[in-house]
């Protein structure tokens, strides 16, 4: 039988006061989302905060809608709210796509978006297709509000700029023209945790790669990109074989490890695989998109 | 700490540990022993009931998360002497042989038909996919939504001025084979 420790409760009732919650209990206190991470962590006695600052109730940090030109995705929106919305997967169906296969669908409908980027796991789908997309990431705390790229949001595995004062309040996509997204993910069953995954975002100018972004998860990337692949194709055609270049790229600079999961030579086959498909499926939305 | 969960319509105060889990609370606090506590991982899906209007891992859930919340668990499914058809369709299709799974099969699956009437075998079988039959009968499960649905659809029609809501479809009978 898993039990947490013993541990106090604290429910927030707005922003201002979860972050009047975290100054009063300092750094052993946690914020309380889905839980569907941290939950398990506190079972396994792997965290063990003091406090829990619960901010379910907080209404106003669950939402996606489009505004100002951008997607923006409220750090308390469930994943089944982000796979069920339709501007969402208008505008990026990578997040469909990586939605659709992030744990089961029980587990969507509590488990939130902010909670998963804040946990942090280096197997993260998110945080690849957030890498891909470029978002950006609103944090709130007692100084104010700052905002961070995606690909600066994490600082290592299970660790973000997020310090214990502050609060993921938002994440923020900038819509432009001429996109496509895709992801594509391997896992041993469904519902499991990637053996490797990647996401791409491609933006067109005919034929001509005007950006692309590339995300890669459980494969040691850094920050979740492909950067050098990313450089590649930037005002390269959209083919093939720049496909396949870009897929190389891509495992040349990735460091999986082995593990339960797969034996690291695997994973990086999988890195160049993976994001040769989820080029080849993002040019095509693209390409569909114009017809 | 105090919370008070209102649970298949009636409200429960109790005295709390923060740290006490939801299927502990329902299970052991309220004697609602009809949620099963299965893998303690989120994996199982054996423990799953309503948080509001939204199925969930009740492992994976602190009671005081509940607290000013509506539960519903396997107990409130149905009325007396009226099975929800979701439990008919269980029992007609042999949906259950050890029955460990089947609470929470049968919460997600109610979800499923409020939302979506007329599953496709898939759309059955990905509803269900973060629940697991040790029995391996999955065939019968989903044989048994797909009753459900039928036996809904009928009713509907029935309601709609037709032919009345009684047995006009007797579904599939399973077959000795199962899963």
């Amino acid at each position: 039988m898993q039990v947490p420790a013993q541990v106090e409760y604290e429910k927030a009732a707005s922003v201002e006061h979860a972050l009047a919650l975290l100054a009063r209990y300092g750094p052993e206190a946690r914020v309380l989302a889905g839980g569907h991470s941290l939950i398990p962590m506190m079972k396994l006695r792997l965290a063990q905060p003091e406090t829990l600052v619960d901010i379910n109730g907080l209404s106003e940090l669950s939402y996606v809608r489009v505004a100002g030109g951008e997607l923006q995705i409220g750090a308390l929106t469930r994943h089944a709210e982000l796979l069920s919305s339709a501007p969402a997967g208008e505008h990026f169906a990578i997040l469909h796509d990586a939605e659709k296969v992030i744990a089961d669908p029980v587990v969507r409908n509590w488990g939130t978006i902010g909670g998963s980027l804040c946990q942090a796991d280096p197997s993260e789908d998110l945080s690849a297709a957030f890498a891909a997309l470029k978002a950006i990431m609103t944090i709130c705390g007692p100084e104010g509000t700052r905002t961070v790229p995606a690909r600066e949001f994490h600082t290592g595995p299970y660790e973000t700029v997020v310090s214990p004062g502050e609060l993921l309040t938002e994440i923020r996509i900038p819509i432009r023209p001429g996109g496509g997204s895709a992801y594509e993910k391997v896992g041993r069953r469904v519902g499991d945790w990637p053996v490797a995954a990647a996401g791409v975002a491609l933006w067109l100018a005919g034929d001509t790669i005007a950006d692309a972004g590339i995300g890669l998860t459980a494969v040691g990337a850094r920050h979740f990109a492909a950067a050098e692949a990313e450089e590649f194709l930037r005002g390269a055609s959209a083919t093939e074989e720049n496909f396949a270049q870009a897929g190389q790229l891509a495992a040349e600079h990735c460091r999986p490890v082995s593990d339960q999961r797969g034996p690291a030579a695997y994973k990086r086959h999988l890195a160049a695989e993976l994001t040769v498909r989820a080029l080849r499926r993002a040019a095509d939305r693209v390409r569909h998109e114009d017809a | 700490m105090q919370i008070t969960v209102t649970v298949n319509d009636a409200a429960f105060t109790r005295e709390i540990e923060p740290r006490l889990l939801l299927i502990h609370f329902l299970r052991d606090d309220l004697g609602l022993t009809g949620s099963h506590w299965g893998c303690d991982t989120s994996n199982c899906g054996a423990c799953v009931i309503w948080l509001d209007e939204t199925p969930v891992k009740s492992c994976t859930v602190l009671a005081v998360m509940a607290d000013g919340h509506q539960v519903r668990t396997v107990e409130g499914m149905g009325m007396p002497g009226r099975l929800d058809p979701v439990q008919e369709g269980f029992a007609r299709c042999h949906g259950l042989q050890c029955g460990f799974c089947t609470p929470g099969m049968m919460l997600t699956a109610r979800w499923l038909l409020d939302h979506n009437p007329d599953p496709s075998p898939v759309e059955i079988r990905e509803a269900l996919s973060g629940q697991v039959c040790r029995c391996t009968g999955y065939e019968n499960i989903v044989r048994s939504v797909q009753w459900a649905a039928r036996h809904e659809a009928a009713e509907r029609d029935g309601d709609r001025g037709g032919t009345g809501p009684g047995e006009t479809g007797h579904g599939p009978t399973a077959t000795g084979v199962t899963g």
